[in-house]
This record gives C-alpha cells, sequence and structure tokens, in this order.
C-alpha cells in the first residue's frame, strides 16, 4: 500500500461514485481547464492510472476560507477525491490527526515523495516576527522553507497566499508577505481570490495530476486558463457599460434594471478571474449578477485601492475619500492662482519695459506717434 | 501711429515637422484628457432605456484608443526628429548635461519667474528650463504610453499592445497602473495650462513672435544674439 498508492479513479470507486458520475467530473474539468475534446480522455487516463498527488496543505496566517470554498466545489468530486480522501496527507483543518502525529504524517510525506509532493499553502508568512504564525514550536517561514526544499511545485491559494491580502494591508502590522516572495526555486502557481472559485481549484489539481506540470502562467504567476480575462470583460452586464447606462445609487431605477455598476466602485475593469463565467456555488451567480460591485478581491492590494463603492482609489496622505481627481483639481486651482499672480507681477514689475524699449543703446529706437 | 525699428532677423526655429508634430500632440492630448475624464468619471445622464440602443461609452472610449495610437506614433516621430532635425530641435537641447544648461536654468527661474531681474536670456529656440521641462513631459509621454498600453493589452491581440503586456505585473496589477495612467492625466492638464501661459508670457515679454514660431516656424530675434550664437560666444552653446 506504502508504493501503491491507488489511483483518483480507484479511490473514487471505493467511495461509491459511478463511472458515469468519474466522467462527468473529467469533462467539467476539462470544460473549466478550456481544453480541446481530446483533454476529456486525457483527464480521464491521468486519473485512472496515475497514482494520486501526495500533498502537504499548510494554514498560515488565514480564515480557512479558501478550504471552505474548496469543499464547496460544484463537483462532489473535487472534495471528496481531491482533498478528503486522497490528497490529505498533511491539511490542518480536516486532518484528523494532530499534535505529533501530525507532525508525523507531514514530515513522513516529504521522506517518502522527495521531488513528486506538491506544497499547498493558504495563509500569508508574517516576516516581522517569528512568534506570529508558529505551529509545532516552528515559525511558519521554517516551515514552509523546509517543506518547499523537496517539493515538486508550490499551489499558493487565495489572495492571502498569492498577494499578502488584508493582512499585508496598510499598516502591514505582522510584516505579511506572500509565498512567492519568502520561497525561490520552485514554481510556484498563484490562485488568486479571496477565496478562489472551488472550480478553478480543483482545475489546478486536476490540470498538475493531467499533465505533470504547472499550468500556463501570466506575468503573475496565475493560471492563464482562469486569470487571462477580466472580470469586466466577460461581464453580462457589459452592454451597459458601452452604453454608458450607470447605476448610481443602490436603489436607484438603473439598480433594478441591472445597469453596469462601474461608478459604485465596481473593480471588474482591473480584476482577473473567471467569476463571470464559471460562477459560484455550482453556477448560480457571482457578487455583480447580485447586484453588488466586484471588490477586486483576485487583485494584489484590493485592501489598500479602497473604498470598495468608490471608483478611483483614495490617494494616501490626503485624508478620506481624497481621490486623484480631487488633488488635481486642488492643483489646477493652485496653478491658475499662481498664473493670474504672475502676471499681475508681470505687469506691474515689466510695464516700463514694455511699454517704452528698454535703453540698450543706440541700436534701438522707440518714436511715439499718434 | 506707434512704431519703433529693431535690429532684428528672422530665424527659422520650428522646422514643417515639428510643428505638424506639436499641432498634432496638442489634439491628441486635449481629446485624451477630455475622454479619459470621462473614461474615469462618467457622467450617467442615460436612464430608462436599454443597453442595445446605445453606445455612447463605447465610443468614447474609442476615441481615446484611436487618439493614443495617434499620439505614440506621433511621440516616436518626435524622437526620431531629435536625432535628425535642426539644431533646436535636437535631443540635446532637452537633457541638461552641461553645466551651462543649469546655470541658464536659474537664471531663467530669476529672470522669467521670480522676475528679479530684467536681462533677457540668449535662447533662439527654448530656454534650458523649458527644455528640461519638456524633457520631463517627454518622460510623463513614455509612461503613459507604458500604462495605457499595458492595460489595452489585456483586451487585444494586436502586436503592439502586447509587447506592453509586462507592464502589468511589473507594476503589481491593473489597480495600480490605472491609478498611474490617471494621475499621470492630470500632469498633463497642469503642464497644457502653465504652457499656454508662458506661450502668451514671452510674446508679451520678449516680443521675439513666439506664439506665431508654431504656426509659421519664424521667430525675430536680435541681431547681437544672433551674433553671439553664431560666434558661439553666447552663454550657453547646446551642441
Amino acid at each position: 500500500m506504502e508504493n501503491q498508492r491507488p489511483t483518483f479513479y480507484e479511490e473514487a470507486r471505493k467511495n461509491g461514485v459511478s463511472r458515469r458520475d468519474f466522467l462527468k467530473f473529467c469533462a467539467t474539468m476539462a470544460a473549466f481547464m478550456g481544453l480541446e475534446a481530446s483533454g476529456v480522455s486525457q483527464i480521464v487516463k491521468a486519473l485512472e492510472t496515475k497514482p494520486r498527488l501526495p500533498v502537504i496543505w499548510f494554514h498560515f496566517q488565514e480564515c480557512t476560507c479558501c478550504s471552505e470554498s474548496f469543499i464547496r466545489a460544484s463537483h462532489p468530486l473535487v472534495a471528496d477525491i481531491v482533498l478528503n480522501k486522497i490528497s490529505l496527507d498533511y491539511q490542518e483543518t480536516l486532518m484528523a490527526a494532530s499534535g505529533v502525529q501530525a507532525e508525523e504524517a507531514y514530515q513522513a510525506v516529504m521522506k517518502k515523495y522527495p521531488g513528486e509532493y506538491i506544497v499547498m499553502v493558504e495563509g500569508s508568512i508574517p516576516t516581522k516576527n517569528e512568534a506570529y504564525c508558529c505551529i509545532g514550536g516552528r515559525s511558519a517561514l521554517q516551515i514552509l522553507q523546509e517543506a518547499v526544499k523537496n517539493c515538486k511545485a508550490v499551489v499558493a491559494w487565495g489572495n492571502c497566499a498569492s498577494a499578502g491580502c488584508v493582512q499585508a494591508a496598510s499598516p502591514n502590522p505582522t510584516g505579511a508577505k506572500p509565498v512567492h516572495k519568502v520561497i525561490s526555486g520552485k514554481p510556484v502557481i498563484n490562485v488568486q481570490g479571496c477565496p478562489p472559485i472551488a472550480d478553478v481549484m480543483a482545475g489546478v489539481v486536476v490540470h498538475l495530476l493531467t499533465f505533470d506540470r504547472i499550468p500556463q502562467l501570466d506575468g503573475l504567476s496565475r493560471p492563464k486558463a482562469f486569470y487571462s480575462r477580466r472580470v469586466h470583460d466577460t461581464c453580462y452586464r457589459r452592454a451597459n457599460f458601452d452604453a454608458g447606462l450607470f447605476v448610481e445609487s443602490f436603489d436607484d431605477e438603473g439598480a433594478k434594471r441591472g445597469y453596469c455598476l462601474y461608478k459604485m466602485g465596481c473593480k471588474g475593469p482591473v480584476t482577473y478571474n473567471s467569476c463571470g463565467i464559471i460562477k459560484w456555488n455550482d453556477g448560480v451567480s457571482y457578487p455583480i449578477q447580485s447586484g453588488h460591485p466586484c471588490i477586486g478581491c483576485a487583485e494584489a492590494g484590493f485592501w489598500d485601492n479602497g473604498p470598495f463603492y468608490q471608483h478611483l482609489p483614495e490617494v494616501a496622505g490626503f485624508g478620506i475619500e481624497t481621490t486623484a481627481d480631487k488633488v488635481g483639481l486642488g492643483l489646477g486651482i493652485a496653478t491658475a492662482v499662481g498664473i493670474a499672480g504672475h502676471a499681475i507681477v508681470t505687469n506691474i514689475r515689466k510695464h516700463k519695459e514694455i511699454i517704452n524699449e528698454p535703453e540698450q543703446g543706440s541700436k534701438v529706437e522707440t518714436t511715439k506717434e499718434l | 501711429m506707434r512704431n519703433r525699428s529693431v535690429p532684428l532677423r528672422e530665424v527659422h526655429v520650428w522646422e514643417m515637422p515639428v510643428r505638424i508634430y506639436h499641432w498634432i500632440n496638442a489634439l491628441c492630448i486635449i481629446t485624451l484628457c477630455v475622454t479619459g475624464y470621462i473614461i474615469g468619471d462618467p457622467p450617467a445622464f442615460m436612464k430608462g432605456t436599454e443597453a442595445y440602443f446605445n453606445f455612447w461609452f463605447g465610443t468614447v472610449r474609442f476615441i481615446h484608443f484611436i487618439s493614443a495610437f495617434l499620439f505614440f506614433f506621433n511621440f516616436i516621430f518626435r524622437i526620431y526628429w531629435g536625432f535628425t532635425g535642426n539644431e533646436f530641435s535636437r535631443w540635446y537641447n532637452f537633457i541638461p548635461l552641461k553645466r551651462c544648461q543649469w546655470k541658464e536654468m536659474l537664471e531663467v527661474i530669476k529672470v522669467d519667474i521670480l522676475q528679479v531681474t530684467n536681462r533677457k536670456i540668449d535662447s533662439i529656440g527654448h530656454n534650458s528650463l523649458a527644455s528640461f521641462i519638456y524633457f520631463i513631459t517627454f518622460l510623463i509621454f513614455l509612461l503613459q504610453c507604458l500604462t495605457g498600453f499595458g492595460m489595452y493589452a489585456a483586451m487585444s491581440s494586436a502586436f503592439l499592445p502586447k509587447l506592453f503586456a509586462w507592464i502589468v505585473p511589473f507594476l503589481g496589477g491593473d489597480m495600480n497602473v490605472r491609478q498611474i495612467h490617471h494621475v499621470l492625466m492630470w500632469g498633463f492638464i497642469l503642464f497644457a495650462l502653465v504652457h499656454v501661459y508662458l506661450v502668451f508670457y514671452h510674446d508679451y515679454i520678449e516680443r521675439r513672435g513666439v506664439t506665431s514660431s508654431m504656426i509659421g516656424g519664424w521667430k525675430f530675434i536680435e541681431e547681437d544674439v544672433i551674433e553671439r550664437h553664431d560666434n558661439k560666444t553666447e552663454e550657453c552653446p547646446k551642441n
């Protein structure tokens, strides 16, 4: 059993999943990942033949919303198979073991599967004081660095692990840093969002298993399949944006008609995620569909680019609700006043010079005639 | 009738390409600032209608993008002209590498801004301070192109915008890029205010015909200034 790890398929069957449901799951995953039709059979084959992925799942400075999201994936197989039954070598929230046993489980994965296991991280890592997040007497940073040394790849779940999220927001009291800033030498997949969409998380895991390599990533290390387009570009309210139809308060006529939430501070135009396509809770809805502007939870520093209900972020150091436009207008008025003052001084000081030529010698002649 | 006879010479300062560049640039900046401001803070003047009747906001954005392409290529052309144009439009005017350029800047601040002395600056083209400010605006042009095309890249499959795709991850995401783009717009507005005022000011004080020089290309320069320029005895020969 130790060396013959069961495959995903075997585990699924053992847990009462029918062949039909298994195939449905594979097809769903292929669709989410944007694969062509032949990709389905690749996923089926991989899940049938490859041994399960050994996974160490860490919780550092976080709220467990990534795990919560994951276990609510639209297809039960994801939660059951990928997380609960198969990949759970070490997962602080869901594992039965605790204390010494938990530590042993996690040491065992590192010893048994060097170069094979995946480190999945929820939460940011404190750097100001190691005591801020200690597990088993060791700091988050020590634990992570040790685990990453022999891993295959690192998956950073959510905004905390990808960009620091609320803990890293100003003034960042714990010196919270995302995973990619504290480790090096291993590929890091940033699965952004607060939390990430469950099906996106499942898609990343299935991709790792099927193709044995990390998915194609963008400049911020996010899987391109899920993060290459803005929420705005896939929004069903986009037509209202182009038509210039905007909601101006949550109870106005425009809100009832489902106009664009741009003026309500929607961060859709600056946020890359698949909320508009995959949606949440088995494709039921997503924030904008429920009448609320996107808060940009899949972008670095979204807490500091607030307020959520204002299109332009505040400018630091100028007080509450001061936007670039207000600062700009102030500077514009100051400039206009400066210009007016300068024009007055010019006329007072240089009046004579302008009316009568300066006495620069005999070359210049001024004749006054009327 | 008041008139005077001053020993002046006409100098062809701004060549045709420089003048065309200037006015295309001015039009682009006005268009980009107006449409850009609307994009940042759109007026919600339509109510009670459906999206499929209208496209005005899409049109505003379209105009913004078209002007941006024009602005970008015009800017590239000006950089090229900085290496082939006449001595007044060459790159070395704009980058203060010589000590005398910095000295002239101080001098200009004394004469034109603080108005503590009355002597004239020996500049036929731009004075050193003006040139340096233009150099800063060129940097703002560059940043504005980078951030603008950076944001545009995600919704385009064209070659040129794709070249700028790296700027978004480099600056940490669209939120920061958009904020920088928006703040720099105010840089353009403030520059335009001061620029237009100073054109009036110099025309009024120096009487070298600086306003019309950007239309016709010629300035009226005092003979002694030209002599010093030709003999390279002016205070700060730039080439």
